[in-house]
């Protein structure tokens, strides 16, 4: 395992000192991401607009996988290795990178100004005092379905959860589709698609997530409960196998059109535009009964900050500055529909389906993922443990209460706020 | 009168030879195993390493949550070897003694084509049986669709009850060609005398294998078990490529090494711990430490060895 780490670390070193050779006049800054389906974008768009408006500066976008991505970088920073531009994590990690002094302070960051305080919240120290990443974009969740399939099947779009059911089970009933395109093998989709999707609605978004943090409410509350109950109700309309289902599984089902309901991030937009090759729409998670307020978790989820270390601060600022400017905006959230920009400008969007989506921050009431803020600093880790939860619920192995219980016997036995 | 003594010429060439081997094996596996236990005895306090004994193992082995995680995956990683002993081991016999017969014909290729999926990458052999077992996409339910045995099939990955063995089985798959390729050695190197010795006494077919070749081979199958003891308390490659790093379903296939890996390094939210990865890497050493002991002292000293 290390070896094959340092071999990694090798090659990218290689790659990266010929690189320099190649262009010696210019300044090439290197930005680390776990975005690699976004490597074309990257090299055709985005970057191209920059060293046009920039000459004398050279960007090479370098990604690593997506779970990888953490482990890598960590030890990148640590061997002095890393890129002078670091996509961040939202919340702790990138927190920690900056308490180690991996990532600079951006306090004095030109553009920093062009964000409103919700959207740094996330790369910012505890006292607000220096912001450390420029916030490029957030995701929202909801549930993306093939229109045609709908249509055939002459099912309307449901809006509470009861319609959302009946929806499922006439699918299902028909036996044309798979009714919903989910696996629990890979666990993150059960907890991410599954539970902090439909969750807020069940917890009123910011007002339990922040009642939960201050240890006034607990995950064994009817309201963290509920959602788990809801996904124990899932399990019957996945597909054969879905144990044993993963993520690429899951797109390909929906995008081949096998499935009719795909429970999904905003992020799932381009990709399934490129693939699929019938109409999709997208609904909110359901409410309970029809009026209720409804809640969308729109993360907060990727950002970009600046080596401390780098040998080129002036033209990373410069870099930095650019992504929080309005054309940075424009261009990433065209180029990349269902990463919707976080700066206060607003943005006039193309795709009819990321315009759905982002139509829904208008209704609905927005919040964050509950276990990103805070929650999972400790031992052990909520948002892990969340993962496993929720798939163990979906497959039935563990009922919603007592996964609720564990999760909250967890976060009790290191979370101060929560011991009383 | 003074004698002089036969002075001992310096046998300076033995360090000559040995010291490329013990440099390179010092820098890149001493050092770094030292480097590991000394991390295990420190933990990070308001951002300084503050030695703190043997805490680290304390709370591992005794903090209800660590030590839940970990006797998981001392407990899987048991079953993980156990399967490789019953099953990878006997078959590379088996195999090796089919071999080893010079009625079979095309026997090159057959030694080939068993041996091929051990050169193979843990991440091709990972994502290909993965595919092969998909419910999806797989080619599993439709050949046992074909034979009429669909019932049989069920998403085993993904199955709590089912999923360390089928890694473990695909394991076997991978690497049964050492356990041949070493038994098949052995074979050869006994000598035809013995075996016509043994013809003339009329020890022939089955009881021949029995009575004379086994207990010659006795010693390869020793060193085997070892290796295989050691490669699998250090497995982590085919689990990481085909589970990830979580080691689901519901942490039933995680093994010590996805477990320290998990927690050196961190997972998605979670940050890593270096110290705690260490203390879990120093355990997994001093398992491996007293399984070759075992072996050394407690067996192979007692192996009876024939000299041809």
């Amino acid at each position: 395992m290390n070896s094959k780490l340092a071999r990694g670390l090798l090659l990218s070193a290689a790659v990266l000192s010929l690189a320099g050779a190649a262009q010696a006049q210019d300044v090439t800054l290197t930005i680390e991401s776990w975005r690699n389906d976004d490597l074309s974008i990257w090299q055709d768009k985005i970057i191209p607009a920059f060293e046009a408006a920039n000459p004398g500066i050279k960007v090479n976008f370098a990604p690593s996988a997506p779970a990888e991505y953490n482990a890598v970088l960590n030890s990148k920073l640590e061997a002095g290795s890393a890129g002078d531009l670091i996509t961040c994590r939202p919340f702790d990690a990138s927190l920690a990178l900056y308490d180690k002094g991996y990532l600079a302070s951006l306090a004095e960051l030109e553009g920093m100004k062009n964000f409103s305080d919700v959207a740094k919240s996330a790369w910012i120290t505890d006292d607000g005092e220096n912001p450390f990443c420029v916030p490029m974009a957030s995701v929202i969740h909801g549930f993306i379905y093939n229109k045609d399939a709908f249509e055939e099947l002459g099912l309307s779009v449901p809006e509470t959860e009861d319609e959302f059911f009946a929806v499922l089970e006439k699918i299902k009933e028909d036996g044309t589709y798979i009714p919903m395109a989910m696996g629990t093998n890979d666990q993150w989709e059960a907890a991410t698609m599954g539970y902090q999707n439909i969750g807020p609605n069940y917890w009123k978004g910011e007002e339990g997530r922040k009642a939960l943090i201050s240890g006034e409410q607990t995950l064994t509350d009817a309201a963290w409960v509920e959602p788990y109950k809801t996904l124990a109700r899932w399990k019957d309309y996945l597909g054969d196998g879905f144990e044993a289902q993963t993520y690429p599984d899951s797109q390909n089902l929906f995008t081949l059109g096998r499935a009719a309901i795909y429970p999904a991030g905003s992020w799932e937009i381009s990709g399934f535009n490129t693939q699929a090759d019938f109409e999709m729409g997208a609904f909110p998670p359901p409410v309970k009964e029809a009026g209720d307020t409804c809640y969308i978790s729109d993360h907060t989820d990727i950002a970009i900050g600046m080596n401390a270390n780098t040998e080129h601060p002036e033209e990373a600022k410069t870099f930095l500055n650019w992504v929080a400017s309005p054309e940075f905006a424009s261009l990433y959230a065209n180029a990349l529909p269902g990463f919707f920009p976080l700066s206060e400008e607003p943005v006039e969007l193309e795709d009819p389906l990321a315009q759905e989506f982002i139509s829904w921050r208008e209704k609905c009431e927005s919040t964050i993922r509950s276990t990103y803020q805070i929650l999972s600093r400790g031992t052990p880790n909520l948002e892990n443990e969340t993962w496993n939860a929720s798939a163990n619920v979906i497959r039935g192995s563990e009922t919603p209460e007592d996964a609720a219980k564990r999760l909250q016997d967890g976060l009790t036995s290191w979370y101060e706020p929560q011991k009383n | 009168m003074t004698v002089s003594s036969p002075r001992m010429p310096v046998r300076w060439h033995i360090g000559v030879f040995l010291a490329p081997a013990v440099l390179v094996y010092t820098a890149i596996m001493v050092l770094p195993l030292f480097g590991t236990l000394q991390l295990s005895f420190f933990r990070v306090v308001d951002g300084r390493d503050v030695f703190v004994g043997l805490d680290n193992f304390r709370t591992l082995l005794g903090d209800p949550r660590w030590s839940a995680s970990f006797w998981n995956a001392l407990g899987n990683n048991f079953w993980f070897f156990l399967i490789h002993m019953a099953v990878q081991n006997p078959i590379g016999i088996l195999l090796a003694a089919l071999l080893s017969n010079p009625r079979l014909r095309m026997r090159a290729f057959y030694r080939t084509a068993i041996f091929v999926p051990t050169i193979l990458s843990f991440v091709i052999v990972g994502f290909g049986w993965k595919l092969i077992l998909s419910p999806i996409w797989g080619v599993a339910p439709s050949i046992l669709d074909a034979v009429g045995l669909k019932s049989l099939f069920a998403p085993w990955l993904g199955k709590e009850e089912y999923a360390l063995t089928t890694l473990g089985l695909i394991s076997v798959w991978q690497f049964v060609g050492i356990p041949m390729m070493l038994i098949y050695a052995a074979l050869l190197s006994i000598p035809d005398e013995i075996l016509e010795a043994a013809e003339c006494d009329g020890i022939t077919g089955m009881s021949q294998f029995w009575k004379i070749k086994l207990p010659l081979i006795l010693p390869s199958i020793g060193i085997i078990s070892i290796l295989t003891f050691v490669g699998n308390f250090n497995a982590f490659d085919l689990i990481y490529a085909a589970q990830g790093a979580l080691a689901g379903p519901n942490y039933a296939t995680d093994i010590l090494g996805t477990f320290l890996y998990r927690t050196f390094f961190g997972f998605q939210l979670q940050i890593g711990d270096p110290n705690m990865g260490s203390a879990i890497a120093s355990i997994m050493f001093l398992i491996i430490l007293m399984g070759v002991c075992i072996y050394l002292f407690g067996i192979q000293t007692r192996l009876r060895r024939y000299q041809f």
